[in-house]
């Protein structure tokens, strides 16, 4: 079995490359009371009296995995492997309990398209809003407003309320906000589909632009063929470890011979 | 030309002492502050009719209600009591809504820390700001009733951006704390409301504080919102400095609660994303 160490060099990616994601160690454990205790009165009774007992559940367990610069990484395994909660870690929505996570460079998290939308407002507004939250000033939104407007095609909608798109729509714009400056970092969730046809293939290829001109894509798929082609090397996550990490071809090769 | 975007490195170990660190991340999303802020007076503005006519009115229907209650009860003691009484109920609207929001948007807006990185104490900053607004539109009723019963407007108000600074900071504090407790425990928000309920009649809002016998009027120091009530109230409605004490004590309240909110938040905040 091959481990991060001695994993083979990546396919693209140079050796001398600079590492943009780096896993060192990574634990990741979810800590649910046994006994669901909502009230803070009831806490403190069996607080005192050293009753407050947790299930625990490992979701990372000592992850190792490096991502050179202009990489594409997949993540493949079954549901439950652990792979959504990596992408978090590299996110940054979640810390780790323990180890060590770095990302060099900006992270454009294609997990959630239109993150903080509120449907009341109009189109303009969840622009600059969403724009906000991924970490845009108002200024840097405001250069790169018409751009988004007019990759997401809903100019004629721009002043109209959220709630009256359709969703298309909705994720359209989202898409159009997180890709319009390209990332250094790339998370994707699963093979994207946004929005019809057409759309879907102006989608994928920006990302394939991102990927030509040296971003960094990290990527979790259930699509075994779209990892193979796309990404370089892959890791195979089970029960929150790797189970095997190497040029992508292989692992998958393994990950189907192995889940049979 | 387009602006540089500023170059960003994560490291999850690297151990700058986080509250400061948070200091850092939300200015670095200041935009995304205003913008919060002006969403939700926008929205407001959207959704009833009345808007932000309501603002306006809410304090002024209370204060009615209590000068007619109690005006004459004390009028030996308090000239042109609505003043008195309505002064009391901006500071403490302004307070209770800013906590209470700052915990609401946290428990049910904070979703959104599950989905995508942004500085947690956003919701509670935002809820502060949201709560100057109301406060500084507050001022216009007050003013005009000051006009109206022949209140003098002291020279006095200069104080007043330091008095609005003293209560924001120990709102901010505040929000903070109580928020991270309501992301564990879901009656938080109740027994919270209770409790300022209580701590409402215990605050000499509508009632002077000379009712209290004279040997107990220092029991009133407990009570953190004191002092930084009468900072707000007496250069409005006596016209005069608060003193020294009074002023070292407000400062002391907002401080402590900014300190102690800041710390515990940010100390938690990291396991949000795991609670929410």
């Amino acid at each position: 079995m091959l481990t991060a160490s001695e994993a083979a060099p990546a396919l693209t990616a140079s050796a001398s490359a600079q590492p943009v994601i780096q896993l060192e160690d990574v634990s990741v454990r979810y800590r649910v009371p046994r006994q669901r205790i909502p009230s803070f009165k009831e806490y403190m009774i069996r607080w005192l009296r050293r009753e407050v007992e947790y299930n625990e559940f490992w979701a990372l367990k000592g992850i190792n995995l490096e991502v050179r610069q202009g990489e594409a990484f997949g993540v493949i395994g079954p549901n439950g492997a652990g792979k959504s909660t990596l992408l978090k870690v590299v996110a940054r929505v979640l810390r780790p309990i323990s180890g060590r996570v770095r990302v060099r460079g900006r992270v454009a998290p294609l997990l959630e398209l239109g993150a903080g939308f509120d449907f009341e407002l109009t189109g303009r507004e969840n622009v600059y809003l969403n724009g906000a939250i991924l970490g845009y000033s108002r200024q840097a939104i405001s250069e790169r407003f018409e751009r988004i407007v007019d990759f997401a095609g809903v100019r004629e909608f721009v002043d109209a309320p959220l709630r009256t798109y359709s969703s298309g729509m909705v994720v359209r714009l989202g898409f159009s906000v997180a890709t319009d400056v390209r990332p250094e970092v790339l998370i994707v969730d699963e093979v994207l589909q946004v929005g019809d046809a057409e759309f879907g293939r102006k989608s994928a290829a920006r990302i394939e632009a991102f990927r030509t001109a040296g971003t960094t894509i990290l990527m979790v798929s259930h699509n075994l063929t779209a990892v193979t082609k796309m990404c370089a090397r892959a890791a195979w996550i089970e029960h929150g470890a790797v189970r095997e990490i190497g040029p992508a071809g292989d692992v998958v090769r393994q990950y189907q011979a192995g889940a049979g | 030309m387009t602006t540089e975007l500023p170059l960003v490195e994560y490291d999850s170990a690297a151990r700058r002492s986080s509250p400061l660190a948070e200091l850092v991340e939300l200015f670095r999303y200041r935009d995304l502050v205003q913008m919060m802020v002006t969403n939700i007076i926008k929205t407001r503005y959207k959704r009833s009719a009345l808007g932000v006519v309501w603002t306006l009115l809410n304090p002024l229907l209370n204060m009615a209600v209590l000068t007619v209650a109690f005006s004459s009860l004390f009028s030996s003691t308090l000239v042109h009591y609505p003043v008195y009484v309505l002064t009391g109920l901006i500071f403490w609207n302004f307070f209770t809504q800013t906590t209470m929001y700052a915990m609401n948007t946290l428990v049910w807006g904070g979703g959104l820390l599950k989905r995508v990185y942004i500085p947690r104490t956003i919701f509670a900053v935002s809820s502060v700001g949201n709560g100057l607004v109301n406060l500084g539109l507050s001022m216009i009723p007050l003013i005009l009733i000051m006009l109206v019963l022949g209140h003098p407007l002291h020279g006095t108000w200069w104080m007043m951006p330091v008095a609005v600074l003293l209560l924001a900071t120990f709102a901010l504090g505040v929000s903070l704390f109580m928020s991270t407790l309501a992301v564990f425990f879901t009656d938080v928000v109740d027994i919270y409301q209770v409790f300022t309920q209580a701590l409402f009649f215990l605050t000499p809002i509508m009632y002077p504080k000379n009712i209290l016998p004279a040997n107990l009027v220092w029991l009133l120091n407990l009570n953190p919102l004191y002092n930084l009530l009468e900072v707000f109230r007496e250069p409005i409605y006596l016209g005069a400095i608060p003193g020294n004490h009074t002023l070292a004590a407000a400062v002391f309240s907002a401080m402590a609660a900014l300190v102690i909110g800041w710390w515990a938040f940010t100390r938690k905040a990291d396991e949000f994303a795991y609670r929410l």
